[in-house]
């Protein structure tokens, strides 16, 4: 789905992604794991366009993507969540979502002004996505709720929701578990595991172990911006470089 | 309350507008009103890049007062009609609302904020100080009245009244079209996150140029109706306290709103008139009651009633289910 060769980005003296080669598998979950500032979300924003690599390449299906701005990007199906979900409070949930589609629409102000049958018709779709989108993540019942009103776990499905509108074929989600208890990690796990099963790619960043090991079939461990191993849970689980950067050298021999 | 916001609710509110003037004797009344329609159009269009996308633009005066310009220097020195140079007054502003647009909006929050401050100082200075051009200090004078159309004519503060309350109207209701539309969910998602609207494959510099030109638009056409309906500008007009009075009516009726900035706009005059006793000390009054609506009606009054009126309407949608 994704190829990426010898990826590099510095901030001054600072790599914080440093020749990084890899895949991201279609039809899989891939994980990105790694301590803290390992550069997990500079790759993420890296792929989607919202830095520039300094060097190294990115390629989706064949395109070059490298140059590419973040909106071109997710007109080519990459969609992604953020570790906060910033969502306008004082509307619906479902108005929140309407927009997540307008990149596959075309009308522009003369529409708007004229109330051209082209508006009217891309305005219904919209609407459809977004309650599709809102089904599929299991909270259609919360269409009409105020998103101010709505708990953690729920704004983390609707942020799902609002990538899965843009149309996506390969879904970044940085940190979906993150703030929010067991109970329902098993629940967006489970989610994610949908996603995969409906036609989905996906690549996450996530701290939680237990979720990860559970949930991806391939791992990608970054410490300090560079790739110490990458493969499936099992054996990141055995990889003495992981343990070492996790738990420091004293336990590697362990 | 429903009924009072469908087409009920506008009808009312259009008939309020063509009735004030049987209700008012006297023609300061009218001048008043007038006056507030032409402020409440620019604060409606700025309303538009500062309510819905998030960018606050602290030039909007100077683009009111290239409208205005545009108007008084074409009619004046150029001989034009007022209805050709009005026509050219929101044009030419949202000409130079492009370039300006695609320069200041690369920058973000307070930048862009402080950056169109300076735009707007700049373009006071540019009006006081190009003589040759603006008359400088002395103003424009004499702008003619608009001329009349069949048999209407526009000499009478009656027919200014109604003049400007036609474009207040198609003012609102453009940006009623443009604001529920697909294009004004754009820009209310660039307002709410712009990284998450760039990610949702919305193109944020095309996006906030297109918004930013169309509420200077309105800022030109409504500097144009101003030249026509007071028929003499001076620098003033750019002054960056006019940019500050519209942006204290967006906060008072409710940023973002459709109806909040028209509320403000034609609530404040009429208290500014009551309490002209006061005469300056009025800001003494204006200043807490500014502060106070921000600490606790954040949303103004019109973004506080559609907040209780939304969350009523989700849990009515669920006792429907239980």
């Amino acid at each position: 789905m994704l190829k990426i060769e010898h990826l590099t980005k510095r901030f001054g003296g600072l790599a914080a992604v440093n020749d990084v080669s890899t895949t991201i598998e279609a039809g899989k979950i891939n994980a990105i794991i790694g301590p803290n500032g390992a550069g997990k979300t500079t790759f993420f924003n890296l792929i989607s366009g919202v830095h520039r690599p300094t060097s190294g390449t990115i390629t989706l299906e064949g395109q070059d993507v490298t140059s590419l701005r973040t909106d071109q990007v997710a007109h080519l199906g990459v969609a992604r969540t953020f570790q906060t979900t910033a969502l306008f409070d004082m509307a619906s949930v479902l108005d929140n979502l309407i927009v997540g589609h307008r990149l596959r629409t075309k009308s522009g102000l003369l529409d708007v002004l004229r109330g051209s049958s082209l508006l009217r018709e891309e305005e219904r779709i919209c609407r459809e996505k977004a309650r599709d989108a809102l089904n599929f993540v299991g909270l259609s019942h919360l269409e009409n709720r105020m998103a101010g009103d709505i708990s953690q776990e729920e704004r983390k499905r609707v942020a799902f929701a609002l990538a899965l509108a843009t149309g996506p074929r390969l879904l970044l989600l940085d940190e979906p578990a993150g703030g929010v208890n067991p109970d329902e990690t098993q629940g967006l796990a489970d989610l994610i595991r949908k996603m995969v099963q409906s036609g989905l790619t996906v690549c996450l960043i996530e701290h939680k172990m237990n979720m990860i090991m559970s949930l991806a079939d391939k791992i990608l461990v970054l410490s300090y911006g560079e790739k110490i191993a990458e493969g499936t849970p099992a054996e990141i689980q055995a990889n003495p470089a992981v343990i070492d950067a996790y738990l420091g050298s004293e336990h590697a021999d362990a | 309350m429903a009924y009072l916001e469908g087409k009920l609710g506008w009808a009312l509110l259009l008939a309020a507008g063509l009735l004030f003037p049987l209700f008012t004797g006297n023609d300061y009344h009218l001048t008043v009103m007038g006056t507030a329609y032409i402020f409440a159009i620019a604060t409606i269009g700025l309303n538009l890049i500062t309510g819905y996308t998030g960018q606050f633009n602290l030039a909007h005066a100077g683009f009111m007062a290239v409208g205005a310009y545009t108007v008084g220097i074409l009619t004046v020195d150029h001989g034009w009609s007022f209805w050709g140079a009005f026509a050219l007054s929101g044009v030419v502003t949202a000409f130079l609302g492009y370039f300006i647009g695609i320069l200041s909006l690369r920058l973000k929050g307070h930048y862009f904020s402080i950056f169109t401050l300076c735009v707007g100082y700049i373009m006071f200075l540019v009006i006081e100080k190009w003589e040759g051009l603006t008359h400088g200090t002395v103003g424009i004078m004499g702008i003619p009245a608009p001329e009349p159309i069949g048999a209407i004519r526009f000499d009478t503060p009656l027919a200014l009244y109604y003049l400007v309350f036609f474009w207040l109207v198609v003012g609102l209701w453009a940006m009623r079209r443009i604001v529920n539309s697909l294009l004004g969910r754009t820009f209310m998602a660039i307002r709410n996150s712009d990284e998450l609207a760039e990610s949702l494959g919305i193109n944020l510099m095309r996006n906030k140029t297109l918004a930013f030109m169309l509420s200077v638009f309105y800022a030109g056409m409504s500097g144009g109706l101003y030249a026509g309906y007071v028929r003499f500008i001076g620098p003033g007009v750019a002054g960056v306290e006019h940019t500050f009075d519209m942006t204290m009516y967006m906060l008072i009726g409710g940023l973002g709103t459709l109806l909040g900035p028209l509320l403000g706009a034609l609530a404040m005059p009429w208290l500014t008139q009551y309490l002209q006793f006061l005469q300056e000390y009025r800001f003494l009054v204006f200043g807490p009651i500014l502060v106070l609506l921000v600490i606790f009606v954040p949303h103004g009054i019109v973004g506080t009633y559609l907040g209780w009126r939304a969350r009523r309407a989700a849990q009515g949608g669920q006792h429907a289910q239980d």
